[in-house]
């Protein structure tokens, strides 16, 4: 099935997601997207896959003009995705999850359904046991199954989000060899990644997204440097580092391995020194949550030593932390780190913890205007903290940031803010390292990584790199190694220091 | 602001039309007069002194559960255990009044103790069915749920077996104690304590001020509404809920306390009488706030006393109170999720 898109649009509020993509995607071919996260590939797919409509912009089919109004009008229309978690239902069989969402009569065939099954997997080598729970497969498994059921369904578009995370090698190429196949057979693959080396191996063309542009397309044979300037270059006066020069160590990592659901990190050694910056950069899920995380006592190791200074306080919780001058800014504000419904008042008589039974709202309401005006947040004390800005909601967490800190811990610190409030959030962080604080902060924008940290923990798939001193780093460089390129020189490099 | 303001009282309005049309239906359709059906629970909730006298006695436990549920609701937890833990408390005060009631202690101590017990009975039952939620990951609704049904298989077993009336068992309860063992009250008839009275309304009080203007009353707010950023502000997660827990069965203990000392005089099988339920409607209808709860909380206990008179005059069934209340919550509850609507939050994906 041919599918052109003719000028997508989509804007979420202020965030334009889709600003005027055309694309066309030939029968028969494996269309590879690439961008960072936010790049509006994801909005894309949903919008071809009926999960959210276009404010405007045309879907052409085999040259006629449709409009997806649900996923199961898409499925009807043959555009079946999978998606980066298989939207299956573990607890079932895997023959009834395969007939699940099949229209029919009331009766399934469960007999037909099971034979057609067998034909099927058969057909691709896959190795599955219809009368399997599906909670009993790996995660590549599932994909399996996911991809059975669409073809089953009739899907003629396999659109695919990231459907090489967490997955086995030779899964991996189980799963390559079937999409080769299918479209062979005249399938349309459209293969969402942010992985340079899966887009290069698989896609027979590639489309690059950046802040919701399509910003260039290639053909084999691919240029790596090139992909990654278009994924990631944009222009951007650097301002000069500032970098206080570190004092003793605040955090050491010993050793440190963690699993988390799809990912596992082994082995991960390093140390953040007072008056240090350490940017964690890598694509979303790629492990640097579970690791700061671990940092802040929120998710225990199952090996290694975490210390802070002196002190080992490996498998202790995150008050435990905070009693050591540790704090944990979490990405979802709202959701993980003020409370909807509370008034910016009573978030700071909260987090000073203050004794005795009685609350003195004077006080508090004197603390609250303080911090308020300290921090430039556009709010009252008895606003509700729900009705701020994104920007101003940031500005609130490090308002409640105790006064004295050791380790500041921060997941996108600036994802959603303009550029007032970044330099302004940044120039407040600043001054606590210069306090002697260490600061360790994800983010996905790799020009702050680049432009705020000392030093750079690189993630992919969970493997982490050595911490890599930041004034060696191009933008190119990060993004190759974010996108899993360059890391064997890393690790020769590494072998030849020592 | 205003225009909200306005509105807001304007569906609360239609909520209560809406719940007595619905209420005049089933009257209709149960081929009763509406009016005079309306005009006896009236009458037999304020007609004389005597039956405003027992709605007040109707009011003390009502009070108390709803207090206590208040500061599980604030938690975010759902207590519907709390029909138990009244229970439990009933079984404990009659306990400790049985093993003292030979002793030839002073009888108001003998009484302070029992109710002191019960006290500790309800805060037992409450802490199972929170521990039961933090260390089993049993949700407090389902654990609730269940301990209701040992708490009354105990409560029956205790009747019928152990503690059973001389010569044989029956379903109006153990032996009644002396009365020097009663909760004094109003008059020889009257079955209205002025201390449970008291009691109840300090219970009330104390809650909105632990609720309104305490350290532990934030906490607890910031757990019940989102229990990852509280802890990461700090607040200890877990023990907040276990002690919102513990308080609840406490006010819960003291409630079925109070049906023992100064209502039955005895353990009775319905010793919790539906007052656990009640207050949680009540709590709702109140929004979750003190200051509402306390004259909700009065509205249906008039509700309930004046129903009695029903079968009687009218040959209805008193549980014509029951439709009323359940009617009013439930449209009151719809009329929330209209406003909600209408401001635009909430629309169904």
């Amino acid at each position: 099935m041919q599918i052109e898109l003719r000028d997508i649009r989509k804007t979420f509020g202020s965030v334009r997601a889709n600003a005027g993509i055309s694309l066309l995607i030939p029968p028969a071919s494996i269309q590879g997207i690439l961008g960072e996260n936010g790049a509006g590939k994801s909005t894309l797919m949903k919008i071809l896959s009926g999960f959210i409509l276009p404010d405007s912009g045309d879907i052409i089919m085999d040259g006629s003009r449709v409009v997806i109004h649900s996923p199961a009008d898409a499925i009807r229309r043959g555009v079946g995705m999978l998606h980066q978690d298989p939207l299956d239902f573990p607890p079932l069989k895997i023959l009834d999850d395969f007939i699940l969402g099949r229209r029919g009569a009331v009766f399934p065939d469960r007999r037909k359904a099971a034979r057609e099954f067998r034909q099927l997997a058969a057909q691709f080598d896959f190795d599955l046991d219809s009368e399997a729970y599906v909670d009993t497969l790996t995660v590549g498994e599932r994909q399996q199954l996911e991809i059975l059921r669409l073809l089953w369904f009739g899907a003629g578009v396999l659109i695919l989000d990231e459907p090489t995370t967490g997955i086995s090698q030779p899964q991996k190429e189980k799963l390559f060899a079937t999409l080769r196949k299918l479209a062979d057979q005249g399938m349309t693959i459209i293969f969402v990644s942010h992985k340079l080396e899966d887009v290069e191996l698989l896609c027979s063309r590639v489309a690059v997204f950046r802040q919701g542009e399509l910003v260039g397309s290639a053909e084999p044979p691919y240029e790596t440097k090139s992909l990654v300037r278009m994924m990631f270059s944009r222009d951007l006066a650097f301002t000069g580092r500032t970098s206080v020069p570190p004092g003793g160590p605040i955090l050491s990592l010993r050793g440190v391995s963690l699993e988390a659901l799809r990912l596992q990190i082994r082995d991960v050694s390093f140390e953040a020194r007072a008056g240090e910056v350490i940017g964690l950069a890598g694509m979303e899920g790629s492990g640097q949550s579970v690791l700061l995380s671990a940092c802040a006592g929120l998710a225990q190791p199952v090996s290694g030593r975490v210390r802070l200074g002196e002190n080992d306080v490996t498998g202790l919780s995150y008050h435990a932390f905070m009693k050591r001058g540790v704090a944990y800014l979490p990405a979802a504000r709202l959701e993980q780190g003020l409370v909807a419904g509370l008034s910016l008042a009573d978030h700071f008589i909260l987090s000073e913890g203050v004794g005795g039974i009685f609350i003195d709202r004077g006080r508090a309401q004197d603390l609250a205007s303080d911090r308020i005006r300290t921090y430039n947040i556009k709010g009252a004390p008895s606003h509700q903290v729900e009705s701020l800005s994104g920007g101003n909601q940031q500005r609130m967490l490090l308002a409640l940031l105790k006064e004295s800190l050791s380790l500041i811990l921060l997941e996108h610190p600036t994802r959603g803010l303009d550029i007032e409030s970044t330099l302004y959030i940044w120039s407040k962080l600043r001054e606590r390292c210069a306090q002697g604080a260490a600061i360790v902060f994800i983010s996905a924008d790799l020009d702050e990584v680049l432009q705020y940290s000392d030093r750079v923990l690189v993630f992919f798939s969970g493997r982490v790199s050595p911490p890599l001193p930041a004034e060696g780093l191009s933008v190119e460089k990060l993004g190759g190694l974010i996108g899993g390129k360059g890391w064997d020189v890393l690790a020769s490099a590494a072998v030849a220091h020592g | 602001m205003a225009k909200t303001r306005s509105s807001n009282a304007l569906l609360q309005g239609a909520a209560i039309v809406l719940a007595v049309l619905l209420t005049t239906l089933v009257l209709l359709a149960a081929k009763a007069p509406p009016f005079a059906a309306y005009a006896n629970i009236v009458l037999g909730a304020v007609g004389s002194w005597d039956v405003a006298a027992n709605v007040l006695v109707s009011w003390v436990p009502l009070l108390l559960v709803t207090a206590g549920l208040l500061i599980t609701f604030t938690a975010g937890l759902w207590n519907i255990g709390i029909e138990g833990q009244i229970t439990l408390g009933a079984i404990f005060t009659t306990w400790m009044l049985r093993g003292l009631q030979a002793s030839g202690l002073d009888p108001s101590l003998i009484i302070s103790m029992s109710i002191l017990a019960g006290m500790a009975g309800g805060a037992l039952w409450a802490l199972l069915a929170g521990a039961l939620k933090t260390f089993g990951g049993v949700n407090e609704i389902f654990g609730g749920l269940g301990l209701n049904f040992v708490a009354s298989a105990l409560n029956l077993w205790l009747i019928f077996g152990p503690w059973k009336r001389p010569g044989v068992a029956s379903m109006s309860g153990t032996v009644p104690f002396a009365p020097s063992l009663w909760l004094p009250t109003l008059t020889e008839q009257s079955r209205l304590s002025p201390s449970a009275l008291v009691i109840a309304l300090l219970a009330i009080v104390l809650v909105y001020l632990l609720l309104k203007g305490t350290y532990f009353g934030l906490r607890l707010k910031a757990v019940g509404k989102n229990p990852n950023s509280a802890y990461l502000l700090g607040v200890p997660t877990w023990q907040h809920m276990m002690i919102s827990f513990a308080l609840c069965g406490i006010f819960a203990g003291l409630a079925g306390a109070v049906q023992v000392t100064s209502v039955y005089h005895r353990l009775i099988p319905s010793i919790s009488s539906g007052y656990g339920y009640l207050g949680l409607m009540v709590a709702m209808l109140a929004g979750f706030n003190a200051a509402v709860a306390a004259p909700v909380a009065l509205f249906f206990a008039a509700l309930n006393v004046g129903s009695i008179q029903l079968p009687i005059v009218l040959r209805q069934d008193s549980s014509l109170a029951g439709v009323l209340q359940g009617t009013l919550v439930l449209f009151v509850l719809l009329m929330q999720g209209v406003r909600e609507r209408l401001a635009g939050k909430g629309l169904p994906q």
